[in-house]
């Protein structure tokens, strides 16, 4: 069975009658890279956070198995130490707490009761030579590590110490929320550079954009069209030079054809 | 890296709510009469002057109405506490002379292990008296007091008599009149010109009694050049009535001198904990109060620093955290009266479970007092919609050419940052108690390492039960 399965997933915005998903279906595994492209409004980060467990969203209908286990039944928390991982579009910001406590943090709760039950807390020169190491992938400064987690950092910065925090999680799937929007060129270069360093054979990236942009940096091997909460379309990287060429518009006709 | 912990989930409610069996050596009536203070005072053996002072101060208490501002102090009924109570003969040097109770007692709320670790003297405060004081032999060489104050009273009248009451007299409020009439206990520091004391001293206060009066006087005098930072902790049982805790503390800093007091206070939710605290700082000295409240019923409580010569710079770090019945009415005063005086306070205010915490600040720039540079900045959390803030800042200025600046924030401790926080791993309970301890972080950062552990490890155990 693949890693993820999504299978007629319904998903409206809780304590609304506002549907939002209306019946998704998607699978992938760890090694590959998938990615969502859709217009504004069409659910592609709804999706993503549906996905991860955001309390604002309500399933309706459908299921999702992720590593063999039911997803929708678990909280944010254990889907995030079953191996998920969202990139978030507009990451929230701890004031007070760096960004080195946080993932210190972060990386203990993943190693919580492991098979005998007992904790295994990362030993700290461990925890800074992995998170150096992360850092001089992302070129990010060493410094900023003890600044508070997101607290003043431009939209840049703050995609960067997303993947940064990717990094250091390593998650089995990787869901990239945007993760495009705001970057210059270079910095789109690093970023997306970071993300095929590290999707291999142990990680998998769904990629939610909705320019190809960041396509041009890290190659798919499937692309799904996302319009009105459905998947439209799906096909191999070649659909992103179609989307270019025709626009959503072009698929929109097409379907309803 | 480091300061922040892993919140243990679990633990419990309030840890120091646990009592001793009552064995007094004194105890007075319940109530309050002349005749009371009369009994304490001639068990103190004082000199006539002091009694003659407690006696004025009762006529001041009686004759002032309770404050109509501030906590709902309705629920005291002065006629049902114990002002007095005596719990061992003498005041030990070692603790193996503290009767046994006692010191399991202090054990269990890990002094004697602190001081073996990181203080330079300590003093122990039970119901009524200090029943344990030390002090580092090498700061007593250089000079140093540090006893308690009716020992200090007994031994140094003329350097005790020449400050008592001048920063804080009888007829400040009502509470300072009462404890004026019936203190007993607090701690008395003197640090010679240029004596700086690297490690902290501490004192310790606790209530055991049920429906008892605690009132200790605390006399700080740091003089030219010198430094001190003197920290105290309290706790008490938890008991279905009330309790009462009502101290002053008076501080003066002289020329170039620095004083940082530190207060982390972790009453049971039966103490009001009404404390008058009142600093003078002279030319170039620095006095800083680090005012950390997390127990208590009721407390009132705005540290002052009145700057009083040239460049002399006052700083008001205050942290509050109301729970369930709780009301934390806190802040700060300073009066700028000398030019080119400059002050800084920092409120930071948690609230949850219903709790209510108030920010309440002074800052007067007196007419003469030129070129002062103040900042006010004040921010409120709250964790639920049951929960209240609320800020009262009264900012009065008569001088020309000051720098003021004042900031209030309020946030709500939001669903889609824990959300956000959750997403990387963290349990619901632990992914608040980070948000908590990132926002009261300016404040923990100013304490010592051993402090700042205790007082995130306090929050995270307040926190516990916030979230489902």
């Amino acid at each position: 069975m693949p890693d993820l399965v999504i299978r007629n997933l319904h998903a409206t915005i809780a304590d609304t009658d506002t549907e939002i998903l209306k019946g998704i279906d998607l699978e992938m595994s760890r090694g590959e890279i998938h990615a969502i492209m859709g217009p504004n409004g069409s659910g592609k980060s709804t999706l993503s956070h549906v996905l991860m467990g955001h309390p604002g969203y309500e399933v309706t209908a459908g299921e999702v198995l992720f590593m063999g286990e039911d997803l929708l039944d678990m909280a944010a928390d254990e889907r995030s130490r079953a191996g998920l991982f969202l990139s978030f579009q507009y990451p929230f910001a701890v004031p007070g707490v760096t960004v080195a406590n946080f993932i210190r943090m972060a990386v203990n709760a993943h190693r919580k009761g492991g098979p005998d039950g007992a904790d295994d807390p990362i030993r700290i020169p461990e925890f800074r030579k992995q998170l150096q190491e992360a850092m001089e992938l992302l070129e990010i400064d060493k410094s900023m590590s003890s600044r508070s987690l997101n607290d003043g950092f431009s939209g840049g910065e703050k995609k960067r110490f997303e993947i940064l925090q990717m990094a250091m999680l390593k998650p089995k799937i990787a869901i990239l929320d945007e993760t495009d929007s705001g970057l210059d060129i270079d910095a789109l270069r690093i970023v997306s550079g970071g993300i095929n360093a590290l999707v291999g054979d142990d990680m998998g990236a769904l990629i939610i954009t909705h320019y190809q942009r960041i396509l041009d940096h890290v190659k798919p091997d499937r692309i799904h069209v996302l319009m009105d909460g459905r998947i439209v379309r799906s096909g191999g990287p070649e659909l992103a030079h179609e989307l270019e060429a025709s626009g959503y518009a072009g698929i929109a006709e097409e379907v309803s054809a | 890296m480091g300061s922040i912990e892993t919140p243990d989930v679990g633990l419990g409610d309030y840890k120091w709510g646990f009592h001793d069996e009552e064995n007094p050596v004194i105890k007075t009536e319940r109530g309050l009469d002349e005749d009371i203070i009369r009994q304490i005072s001639a068990h103190k053996g004082e000199p006539q002057w002091m009694l003659d002072f407690r006696l004025e101060s009762y006529e001041i208490f009686k004759s002032k109405p309770m404050p109509n501002w501030g906590a709902d102090l309705t629920g005291i009924d002065f006629d049902e506490i114990y002002y007095y109570l005596k719990p061992a003969e003498a005041n030990a040097r070692s603790w193996d002379d503290v009767p046994e109770t006692i010191k399991n007692t202090f054990e269990r709320l890990g002094i004697p292990e602190a001081e073996r670790k990181f203080l330079a003297g300590v003093g122990a405060q039970y119901e009524s008296e200090v029943i344990y004081h030390s002090l580092k032999t090498e700061l007593e060489d250089q000079g140093v007091l540090f006893l308690d104050t009716d020992q200090a009273l007994l031994q140094h009248e003329d350097l005790f008599r020449e400050h008592w009451a001048t920063i804080i007299p009888p007829a400040d409020n009502k509470f300072a009149a009462l404890n004026s009439a019936v203190w007993s206990g607090g701690s008395f520091i003197y640090v010679p010109p240029g004596v700086r004391i690297e490690q902290p001293l501490q004192a310790y206060f606790r209530i055991n009694a049920q429906n008892m009066g605690q009132f200790e006087r605390t006399l700080i005098i740091v003089d030219e050049g010198a430094y001190v930072h003197y920290v105290e902790g309290c706790t008490a049982p938890t008991y279905s009535s009330d309790s009462l805790h009502s101290a002053v503390v008076e501080i003066l800093v002289k020329k170039g001198g620095r004083c940082r007091y530190t207060t982390i206070q972790n009453w049971s939710n039966n103490v009001y904990n009404l404390v008058t605290k009142r600093a003078v700082a002279e030319e170039d000295a620095t006095m800083e109060w680090v005012d950390g409240n997390l127990g208590s019923k009721v407390t009132m409580k705005y540290p002052a620093v009145i700057l009083k010569g040239e460049r002399a710079h006052g700083e008001i770090l205050s942290i509050a955290f109301a729970g369930e019945g709780q009301h934390q009415d806190a802040g700060g005063k300073v009066t700028h009266v000398a030019p080119n005086t400059t002050s800084v306070i920092t409120s930071k205010s948690i609230s949850k479970d219903g709790g209510r915490s108030s920010y309440r600040g002074l800052l007067r720039v007196n007419k003469d007092a030129e070129e002062s540079k103040s900042k006010v900045v004040c921010d409120a959390l709250i964790i639920d919609p049951e929960s209240r803030t609320d800020t009262y800042p009264y900012i009065n200025i008569a001088a020309d050419q000051v720098d003021i600046g004042h900031e209030a924030t309020v946030s709500k401790l939001g669903e889609e940052q824990i959300y956000y926080l959750m997403s990387r791993g963290l349990s619901e309970a632990e992914a608040s108690a980070l948000i908590v301890a990132g926002f009261i972080e300016p404040i923990t950062k100013e304490l010592p390492l051993e402090y700042a552990v205790e007082l995130n490890r306090l929050i995270q155990l307040q926190m516990e039960g916030s979230v489902g």
